[in-house]
């Protein structure tokens, strides 16, 4: 049927990269005729710059002016109407909601998986099976989240009280406390955020045990060694002597995490839809802009998730900065 | 003679064996508390993987941890209903379309941009290059509206050639920075030899530093690869709603949202979608973890 249109992509395919050469070679033979002439100044750099200033000029420096403009616009771009929707995103009740729900994401999701990954990585720093224990841990970590949304769905899965429970969660609990009184874990106000953010600790506590086993490895073994001679118990050592080494790389987890709860969309999409008290930022946003199609209110949310990570932009430009001096 | 004490053996010499029991035992909490938490954490896949190959009624009456006491009814059904009915082997190859081009495109063009950052000097290099770490934590919903618009206009709204543009520019400012790094740090004399020899850029940058850079390009295309492959919110918005161009995760999400569709159906895609991952998890484990580490700055 569409057969054309793979044997069309694959072309494409092979093609980038002599493409990407011949622009190359090209770029060179024009930069070194010029540079006869004028010994100096080279075109080269900015010609093999190009592809990538262009890319980046296009999708991320024009839509950051274009969507801060949009942003002081009404719905449909036609009218200015000055701060308008920026007091949408902080006084309408669905926007408050996601705003809280963000925050619960934000504080309870980096606050336990950073935990987790930490005091993992120096448990299993103890044992053989290390490898094999942080795969086991991590393989979340590579799947969609769309995938991990299918697998919580089926755990969340609930059945009134009496009849079989498929769903892990609601069977093991029934199994354990008989008197428990199984729950619909996604269509509950007081527990389906909770259930969500399981969901992101679940996925995500490989990724900063990974980190912090890595940072671990790194410190010298000789000191730990003479921390224990000298009588340290292995708590003291954890909090006096790792814990501090380490801040550098729990900084780094941590900003790491929260840049991306913010934005935050996936597993909410495809486990509740943001219906119930679920919603967050991100998803508010892409109903503005396909549902309600208010590309003002649109704007304004996306400025504001842009706002909440500035800092960390400004602290990754210090950091480059002071490499380069350094 | 005294023989200085090698690092990591205990002073006292070779435990006895009443030592090593006790510690041993003092041990057990601990394989316990690992072994827990791993099974854990196993649990929920293991539920998803055992479910996809169970028939239909069975999954809607019993809990999927019966068949390890009861008779496995095992079925193929499931898989074969969802490649054949709900476009996942269509989508398949719509993931491996998008994902291949948007892996390769910003990994070249990024090497490109971290030699000339590394290794050339002109004037404005260092304000250019701070506009690409500044980028790396940009908001992907920020580029959202204006690039549809932009896409809509140019009739790349559903396309491949627009998904590839789009995700290669939001992997460079990250493939630019960290190849950067890695690329600067190759010796100085190499590159200077190479220009006594008479050798241009096009030649310096393909014949070494494309091949010296392999562990970082690798761990870089894993890293995109994976981003790509997994992403749902851009491929969502840009490509719409068409089949024909759908990747995986957004057949899945309009298989959960559409009504009548099992739930069973549900699993074998999502194991579908999660299959070329977990190679890719277990195959190239060294090469994903470094990325891991070195991305941990990416927004």
């Amino acid at each position: 049927m569409n057969l054309f249109q793979i044997a069309l992509a694959l072309v494409f395919m092979a093609g980038i990269p002599i493409f990407l050469v011949l622009y190359l070679l090209v770029a060179e033979k024009l930069a070194a005729g010029r540079a006869k002439k004028r010994k100096r100044k080279s075109l080269l750099p900015w010609l093999w710059l190009a592809p990538a200033f262009v890319l980046i000029l296009v999708f991320l420096i024009y839509p950051l002016i274009n969507t801060t403009v949009l942003s002081f616009m009404n719905k449909d771009s036609t009218r200015f109407v000055g701060l308008e929707n920026y007091r949408f995103v902080f006084t309408n009740d669905s926007m408050l909601t996601a705003l809280r729900n963000n925050l619960l994401w934000v504080v309870f999701f980096t606050l336990v998986t950073a935990t987790v990954g930490l005091v993992l990585a120096v448990l299993m720093d103890r044992v053989r099976y290390e490898s094999v224990a942080k795969a086991i841990i991590f393989l979340p970590a590579c799947i969609s989240f769309v995938a991990a949304g299918v697998i919580w769905r089926f755990m969340y899965t609930y059945q009134p009280k009496g009849a079989a429970q498929i769903g892990t969660v609601n069977a093991i609990l029934t199994a354990i406390f008989p008197n428990f009184q199984p729950q619909a874990w996604l269509f509950n106000p007081i527990f389906n955020n909770w259930a969500l953010i399981v969901v992101g600790i679940w996925i995500w506590t490989g990724f900063a045990l990974v980190i912090f086993s890595a940072s671990l490895k790194g410190i010298p073994p000789e000191l730990l060694e003479a921390a224990r001679i000298d009588g340290a118990g292995e708590i003291k050592i954890f909090f006096k002597i790792i814990l501090p080494l380490m801040s550098q790389t729990i900084i780094v987890v941590v900003t790491y995490f929260i840049i991306n709860v913010l934005k935050i969309f996936d597993i909410i999409y495809v486990m509740t839809n943001g219906n119930l008290d679920t919603e967050v930022i991100a998803n508010r946003m892409y109903k503005e802009m396909f549902t309600f199609r208010n590309f003002g209110h649109a704007g304004a949310i996306a400025i504001f998730l842009l706002l909440a990570v500035i800092p960390v932009m400004v602290m990754n430009v210090k950091r480059f900065r002071r490499e380069r001096s350094g | 003679m005294i023989r200085a004490p090698r690092p990591n053996t205990p002073l006292y010499g070779k435990p006895s064996i009443a030592r090593r029991i006790v510690r041993a035992l003092l041990h057990t909490p601990l394989h316990v508390i690992i072994v827990f938490i791993c099974l854990l954490w196993l649990l929920p896949s293991l539920g998803l993987f055992i479910s996809s190959f169970r028939p239909r009624n069975l999954v809607h009456q019993t809990g999927w941890w019966t068949v390890f006491y009861t008779p496995f009814q095992f079925t193929l059904q499931n898989y074969i209903h969802v490649i054949e009915r709900s476009n996942m082997g269509r989508s398949f190859i719509n993931s491996l379309l998008i994902a291949v081009p948007a892996t390769v495109i910003p990994i070249f063009v990024g090497a490109v941009a971290a030699y000339i950052f590394s290794w050339v000097k002109f004037r404005g290099k260092d304000l250019l290059f701070i506009i690409v770490v500044a980028m790396l934590v940009v908001p992907l919903q920020m580029t959202l509206i204006p690039v549809l618009h932009l896409f809509n206009i140019l009739h790349l709204t559903g396309t491949f050639l627009g998904i590839w543009l789009a995700h290669s520019a939001y992997g460079l400012p990250f493939a630019i920075y960290l190849l950067r790094n890695f690329i600067d740090d190759l010796p100085k004399s190499m590159f200077e030899s190479a220009q006594l020899d008479g050798a241009g850029h096009l030649q310096i940058f393909l014949r070494l530093v494309l091949p010296t850079s392999v562990p970082a390009l690798a761990s870089l295309a894993i890293f995109q690869f994976m981003w790509v492959w997994n992403d749902l919110l851009v491929a969502l918005i840009y490509l719409g709603g068409t089949p024909d161009v759908a990747p995986m995760t957004v057949t899945i999400s309009h298989l959960i949202t559409s009504v009548g569709s099992g739930v069973e159906y549900l699993m074998a895609a999502a194991f579908i979608s999660m299959l070329l991952p977990m190679i890719i998890f277990f195959t190239l484990q060294k090469y994903f973890v470094r990325g891991i580490l070195s991305g941990s700055i990416k927004g």
